[in-house]
Order: C-alpha cells, then sequence, then structure tokens
C-alpha cells in the first residue's frame, strides 16, 4: 500500500478493494466486452458498417443538431445564470430548481411532453405552423429535444464563476469609462468564457447519446431523423449485433474524446480561477 | 473563509447600487430568460398535467390502475430497490475513498466513476446484450442453465444501476471534500473505529448530500428509458417499467394513458428538485451558522495545531 501518500483515517484498503472491485465488475468489464466486440470485426469489415450511407445520415444529424441545441444552451445557459445570480425577482428560487429538471426527469417523459407541445395542433407548434415552421417529426424538433436535455449544463457551470466574480473589476471598468457592455464583454466574459466552454462540451456530449426524449419528437425516418442511438437501437433489433456495435464504438470514441475536453477545459476553468 | 456569505450580500448590494444595469435591460434579461426556460421547461409540464387530466379524474385514475401499468409499477419499485442500494454502498465506499486519502492513480478512478455519464444509455444497454444476450459472451453458459438476464427481469436491474452509478457517489464525493476531515481524525485522536467515524460523524455530516444524492438516483433508476429498452425485450406486464410503459400507451394513442403514467414520474422528478433546493438551503444555513460561530470564538490562526505527524 505504499502507494498511498496521504490520509490517516482507517478503511483505505476495504473502501478502496470495494470501489475498484465494483467499477470493474460492472462499468470496465462490459465496456471491454464491447471494445472487444468491435476489434474483432476487421478493419474493412468495420469500416463498411460505420461509413455506409445511413449511419453517416445519422452521424451528421446527431452531430449537427447537439452542436446547434448546445449552442443555443450556451447562450441561453449565461444569460439564464445571469439573470440568476445577479437579480432578485419574484419566483427566483422556483425558477433556479427547475432548471435541473431535465436531470430529473425521465426521458421519455420529456420526449411525449415535447412532441405534444409542438405538434402541429400542440400548444406551440400550432403557432409556428402559421408562420411556416414544423418542428416535430423535422430535424429541428431533435433539435429543440437536445436543447432541453443540455440546460443545466451551462447553467450549472457559470453560476458559481459568476457568483465569485469580485465586484472590485466590474467597478474599476466604469471608474475608467467603460460602458456597461463594454464591461460585459472585455471584463465579465472573460471570465465566464471557461466554465461556458465547460458547459457546452457537457450539454454536447450528453445530447450526442441522448435517445428517449428525441426518438418520439424525430419521427424516426432512416436518412432524414433519425440520430445515431436510434440507428443503434434499430441494429439491433435486427439481431445485427456487429453493425450495432460497430456504430457504438464509434459513438464511445466521441464520448471519450468528449470526456477528454470536458476535463482540459476544467482545468482551464480552475487556472483561470486561480 | 468565514463572512463569505455576508461579503458576497454586500458585494451584490454595491453592484445593484453602483454598476448595475438600467432597469429597463434588467427587466428584458429576466423576460428573455424567462421565456427560454417557459418554452423548454414550463410548457412540457403545464401539458404533462394537463393532457393527463383531459378527460377527467375517471379516466386518469382508470389508466393507472390498468393491470399493465399497475405491474410497471411493481417491476419499477424492485428495479430501484435494487439499483439504489447497491450504488448508495458504492458511493459511500467510493466517496470515503476520494475525499480522505491521496493515491497513485486517484484522478483516473474519479474519471472511471464518471464513465458512465458520458456513454449513451443505449450503449449502456448494448454492453449487457453483448455480455448476456444469446449470442454475447456468457449466452450459450446461461442458456445452458436456463437463466435469462436480457429480455427479463436481471438485466433491466443491471442496465438502471450502470446507468445511475455515479449519482449517490458524485453528490458525495463534492460534500465530503468540501468539509474536510478534521472532525474525523479528531474523533480518531479520541480512539474512535473507522465503523464508528463512519456512522457517527461522517454520515451525519453529509446527510444532505447523501439525500439528495439518494432521491437523484432512485428518479434516475425510475426514468431510465434508453438503456432499459435495449435489454427489456417490451414483454407486456413481464418486463415493462413505467418509462416503457409510457411509451407502449403513447405509440397506441392512448395519451390520456401515456400522461397519467408521465405524471406520476413528473411528479416523482419534482420532488426531487425540491429535495435539492432543501439540501442546498440547509448547507448555506449551516455554512452561515459555522461562520458566525467562528467569529464568535475568534481563534488566532496559529493556534490551530495540525493533526497531521501527530497520529502515527
Amino acid at each position: 500500500m505504499r502507494f498511498k501518500t496521504r490520509g490517516v483515517l482507517p478503511g483505505f484498503g476495504l473502501s478502496l478493494g470495494y470501489t475498484v472491485f465494483y467499477v470493474g465488475l460492472l462499468v470496465l468489464l462490459p465496456l471491454a466486452a464491447m471494445i472487444i466486440k468491435a476489434s474483432s470485426l476487421g478493419p474493412s469489415e468495420f469500416w463498411t458498417k460505420v461509413t455506409d450511407d445511413r449511419a453517416l445520415a445519422a452521424y451528421k444529424l446527431s452531430f449537427g443538431s447537439a452542436f446547434a441545441g448546445s449552442l443555443l444552451n450556451a447562450v441561453f445557459g449565461v444569460l439564464v445564470a445571469w439573470v440568476l445570480v445577479r437579480y432578485r425577482f419574484p419566483g427566483r428560487s422556483i425558477v433556479d430548481a427547475l432548471v435541473d429538471l431535465p436531470f430529473a426527469l425521465p426521458t421519455a417523459v420529456a420526449g411525449i411532453a415535447l412532441t405534444t407541445v409542438y405538434a402541429e395542433h400542440g400548444v406551440l407548434g400550432e403557432q409556428l405552423a402559421k408562420i411556416g415552421v414544423k418542428v416535430a417529426f423535422t430535424p429541428l424538433g431533435v433539435t429543440m429535444a437536445l436543447t432541453f436535455i443540455g440546460i443545466p449544463f451551462v447553467v450549472r457551470t457559470v453560476q458559481p464563476v459568476l457568483e465569485e466574480i469580485d465586484p472590485d473589476v466590474e467597478e474599476a471598468a466604469a471608474v475608467l469609462g467603460a460602458s456597461r457592455f463594454q464591461t460585459f464583454r472585455r471584463v465579465i466574459f472573460p471570465a465566464l468564457l471557461p466554465a461556458t466552454l465547460t458547459g457546452f462540451a457537457l450539454a454536447f456530449a450528453r445530447s450526442l447519446g441522448e435517445y428517449g426524449s428525441v426518438v418520439f419528437i424525430s419521427g424516426n425516418m432512416p436518412m432524414r431523423t433519425e440520430i445515431t442511438p436510434l440507428l443503434i437501437v434499430t441494429k439491433l433489433e435486427q439481431y445485427d449485433y456487429a453493425g450495432a456495435t460497430a456504430i457504438a464504438a464509434v459513438m464511445l470514441l466521441a464520448s471519450f474524446g468528449m470526456l477528454l475536453l470536458v476535463n482540459l477545459l476544467e482545468r482551464w476553468t480552475r487556472r483561470a480561477e486561480a | 473563509m468565514s463572512g463569505l456569505v455576508t461579503q458576497r450580500a454586500k458585494s451584490a448590494q454595491r453592484r445593484d447600487t453602483q454598476i448595475g444595469e438600467s432597469v429597463l435591460v434588467r427587466v428584458l434579461l429576466i423576460t428573455l430568460a424567462l421565456a427560454f426556460l417557459g418554452i423548454f421547461l414550463i410548457a412540457p409540464i403545464v401539458t404533462i398535467f394537463s393532457a393527463a387530466f383531459s378527460k377527467g379524474t375517471g379516466p386518469y385514475w382508470a389508466a393507472l390502475t390498468q393491470d399493465d401499468t399497475l405491474s410497471a409499477v411493481w417491476l419499477t419499485l424492485l428495479t430501484a430497490g435494487i439499483a439504489v442500494p447497491l450504488n448508495v454502498v458504492f458511493g459511500i465506499a467510493a466517496a470515503w475513498l476520494i475525499s480522505k486519502y491521496d493515491f497513485w492513480g486517484k484522478s483516473i478512478l474519479i474519471t472511471v466513476v464518471d464513465l458512465p455519464f458520458s456513454v449513451s444509455p443505449v450503449i449502456s444497454g448494448l454492453i449487457f446484450v453483448l455480455l448476456f444476450g444469446a449470442r454475447g459472451w456468457f449466452g450459450p453458459l446461461l442458456s445452458e442453465h436456463d437463466v435469462k438476464i436480457i429480455f427479463a427481469v436481471p438485466g433491466i436491474v443491471m442496465a438502471t444501476t450502470f446507468v445511475t452509478f455515479p449519482l449517490v457517489a458524485r453528490e458525495l464525493i463534492a460534500v465530503m471534500q468540501a468539509q474536510g476531515s478534521d472532525e474525523e481524525e479528531a474523533a480518531l485522536t479520541l480512539g474512535a473505529s473507522g465503523l464508528q467515524i463512519l456512522l457517527r460523524i461522517t454520515l451525519p455530516k453529509v446527510r444532505w448530500g447523501l439525500l439528495y444524492g439518494v432521491i437523484l438516483c432512485n428518479a434516475r433508476a425510475m426514468g431510465e428509458f434508453g438503456a432499459v429498452s435495449v435489454v427489456s425485450g417490451h414483454i407486456r406486464g413481464l418486463t415493462n417499467t413505467l418509462p416503457l410503459q409510457v411509451e407502449i400507451l403513447y405509440n397506441e394513442y392512448n395519451f390520456v394513458g401515456a400522461f397519467a403514467v408521465s405524471s406520476l414520474l413528473c411528479a416523482l422528478a419534482l420532488v426531487t428538485l425540491c429535495v435539492k433546493k432543501l439540501a442546498e438551503w440547509s448547507v448555506s444555513s449551516r455554512q452561515a451558522k459555522r461562520d458566525a460561530s467562528a467569529r464568535a470564538l475568534a481563534v488566532p490562526a496559529s493556534s490551530t495545531v495540525s493533526l497531521e505527524g501527530v497520529i502515527p
């Protein structure tokens, strides 16, 4: 146990042993099984499976709408965090609590609710249909669902940073003659940028894999509104395990890439705070 | 550390009076933010409840007391009843390990604990199909002994446990790291055993974080859809959890039924958010109390003795 460097409390061996055992059994073993299965395909077979037209269309939709949804969240997330931290208004703490709803609400419930809201005869769908915008069963619907899923991420990463910003710097900027907008753009925004990007990346990563909230509103037309996770499910239902695993491996690689990026961004955030 | 809360309040006041935005800008920004949240958060919640009760309370109640729905309720309770305790025990062990010691590979361990968050729910289901499905690694072995995991309850429990795995650990790690181990180390010098320290000091100290972790883990376990839908096989009355029941009813155009079941899950989510808010309040009020007592005692910083090195 020489690799333990600090800590005097008892229970190191027990908690380490149990944690590693549980993580190994429940997380690492199944993921390893998938990676081994994917690598048993052989490079040319793997490549054909992950680059057929239907898969490419699915990646395009998944990455595109996840990007659009997360971008929308980056803009409105900063706005919501700003309003919650800086202003006092009735119902503020209820609004603050509701931000976490997409974490707690089952995705299937969110999915059917959003579909009903944005369907042609839905509350908002009807208004949008009047101006010629169709949401349900289009790529726009997918983006809306992914925006819903990503709401907490940017708000919750930006909020603590915004709380910690010292008013002195804003005062200094004001004293030096900066307008309020200039102060935001040149002083506050740079301080918020690392946290905003972290939140964006987290929302993006979550949106890439999202399934439940999207399948109802998307309409699931192959080549048009079929997201990658749904393609995996479809292949599984046809007992095409190899095809499902190959595409899952691509998605897993993308999520690990995002995880790495998030870690780097968080390190940057901490450095920016220090 | 001390007086952070009051200092924050003061600085907020200073911002308001000297460098804040004009009232017009404020109202505009608040309206924009609320409009965004209204479209994406409030509208779906209102829709769930209004659709559930659109034909009155009679059909609502009938939809909930259908046989298939009741068996889905039972399976959901069973799944959460197994997955949540497993993840609570793991969460406590992992949080103790990560917050009380420094060791080689700690940051790798933290990353691995978070892994299930970044894996698509569909993939979380797929990995168990690859392990235990008819054509999976252990498939032949399982069918030899007539054990069914995929398209049966054990698979649902496994996938749910995987998906909700980091939730308790994450909450506890954050709270325990923030609170430090001074009290635990003091108890150790007074002769407490490890179990006594855990049960009588650490767990009471983190009780709100633990409660929120458990409630969130429970809500997610009851609401998991993607992973469970891959491993369940959708056998009515047998392997349908509540979210899968929502899907089936919705696809059968039984909207009242789908939204009635949804309203249960939505209520669960709203309760979860309330508990989170309560937990935050209790932590911040305790922090304020601690700040006040720290000021009253006003112990000079140099007199605090570090326990490190004192204990063998």
